[in-house]
């Protein structure tokens, strides 16, 4: 089956700053890809190239049969971000709205759905999270887990065919953390594709299919699990040494 | 003391500056929101006419507007009654401000909520109109609430092209009956009672947003 991702020979530069420099690799329909590294390795920004929020300067990215270079134009864009969803560090969600309102836009404005069709989609996506009863609070209202699962659920009512996932725990505390990895787990066992960057490295080897290192805006070492058990390079072996 | 029908005139006068005050806030903010939009727009030319449009306002006494507005338009052939000259006048004094606070609102919601827009495939209009505006408004909403209370006491400027609000009338009354103090003080007094529900709700707002940012 051929690759529902594929990076090839990225490259992305802030100024005279090179951040990703080459980066090729692939992810499997239905897998679960982690990307790990050191802060400034250029791992979320790879992420982010994967769906447009920053254009790449050399290489080209396919995406969901979607073709990602220099000259990307809106609407292919647009196109894009209907077949995958991301999830961000900060949640994002529109605090002007409620949890239900957060979820039910999206499919209300760009799906064209009538109000009931959206809003059983938003109360189904909010059971599979857990937070069936928040369908009338604000985000304010919500713990920080909370939010983070509310922000995958609006994702996931867009019914994508890839999740990206940006640090999505990195703000919360071991608790929250847990509770918004178990929806992440259950998202991954029901078929789902997700590219995920993280610090969470006990997650990235349970959960995840492959483990991408990256190390100065390269792809450093690759493969399942195990190589966080057994890195062949040096750098690696530092990383998960500080984090294991 | 005054009489029965004086307070009555100056009650009738209040009507008029609140009546002012009220084209200000609803046709000024809409015109300001357009002003406001057109500022933050990617289109250079709206840019800078809505820039120009603020400076020149912005940079003129509202005084010298409702004489512009009044003798201005007459002097061109326009036949033109007080209430409406200074109507347009408040319009365009307010305008300008109510573009130059939303505009600071607009820009102070975070990129992060246009990127989260963005991914959810929603289009830039709806992007700006359903997600970007309305947190931009309520940001500002501490100073627009103190702006209009700014435009309640302008209205007294109208008294300079005749209209009958409740400075000019109190003026009127003045010079009848010789009796500065009361007279003024009625009037201070009925200009508070407009003024300072605004204050309060705009303190009130602050409170809100201060506690929904903490």
């Amino acid at each position: 089956m051929s690759p529902i991702v594929k990076l090839n020979k990225v490259s992305k530069s802030f100024g005279s700053l090179n951040v990703l420099q080459g980066v090729s690799f692939d992810v499997a329909q239905g897998s679960v890809v982690a990307i790990i590294g050191r802060s400034g390795s250029g791992k979320s920004t790879a992420l982010r190239c994967m769906n447009g929020l920053e254009k790449i300067n050399g290489g080209e990215i396919t995406v969901c049969n979607h073709h990602l270079h220099q000259n990307v134009t809106k609407a292919q864009l647009r196109a894009l971000h209907l077949d995958v969803g991301i999830v961000f560090q900060s949640y994002n969600l529109f605090p002007h709205l409620t949890v239900g309102q957060n979820i039910m836009l999206a499919p209300k404005w760009v799906r064209k759905q009538s109000k009931a069709e959206a809003k059983d989609l938003a109360a189904e996506v909010l059971g599979k999270v857990g937070l069936a009863e928040k369908f009338d609070a604000y985000p304010e209202q919500l713990s920080g887990g909370q939010q983070q699962r509310v922000a995958i659920a609006r994702s996931l009512a867009m019914q994508p065919k890839l999740m990206l996932f940006d640090e999505v725990t990195s703000a919360l505390d071991p608790e929250l953390t847990g509770e918004v990895l178990k929806v992440m787990e259950n998202l991954a066992k029901d078929g789902m594709t997700m590219v995920l960057v993280t610090h969470e490295m006990a997650f990235a080897k349970g959960v995840g299919d492959k483990v991408i290192f990256m190390h100065q805006g390269k792809v450093w070492e690759e493969g399942d699990g195990e190589i966080l058990s057994a890195p062949q390079t040096p750098e690696l072996r530092q990383f998960v040494g500080n984090g294991l | 003391m005054l009489t029965s029908f004086q307070i009555q005139a100056l009650l009738v006068a209040a009507l008029w500056t609140a009546g002012l005050s009220l084209i200000a806030f609803s046709l000024g903010g809409a015109v300001g929101l357009l002003i406001a939009v057109m500022r933050v727009s990617a289109n250079r030319v709206l840019r800078a006419i809505s820039f120009t449009y603020i400076q020149i306002v912005q940079g003129t006494p509202l005084l010298v507007q409702m004489m512009l507005a009044f003798f201005g338009l007459s002097i061109l052939g326009f036949s033109i009654e007080p209430f409406t000259a200074a109507s347009a006048a408040m319009v365009i004094y307010s305008s300008a401000y109510f573009g130059e606070i939303w505009r600071g609102g607009i820009l102070a919601v975070p990129k992060t909520q246009w990127e989260a827009a963005e991914c959810l495939a929603l289009h830039p209009f709806q992007r700006f109109w359903l997600i970007i505006v309305p947190q931009g408004l309520r940001i500002s909403t501490p100073p627009t609430v103190g702006f209009m209370v700014q435009i309640v006491k302008n209205t007294s400027l109208a008294s300079v092209i005749g209209v009958a609000e409740l400075t000019y009338t109190s003026k009127l009354i003045n010079n009848s009956t010789f009796q500065p103090f009361t007279v003024f003080s009625l009037v201070a007094v009925l200009y508070f009672c407009m003024c300072y529900p605004l204050a309060w709700w705009s303190r009130k707002l602050e409170d809100k947003l201060n506690v929904a940012h903490r």
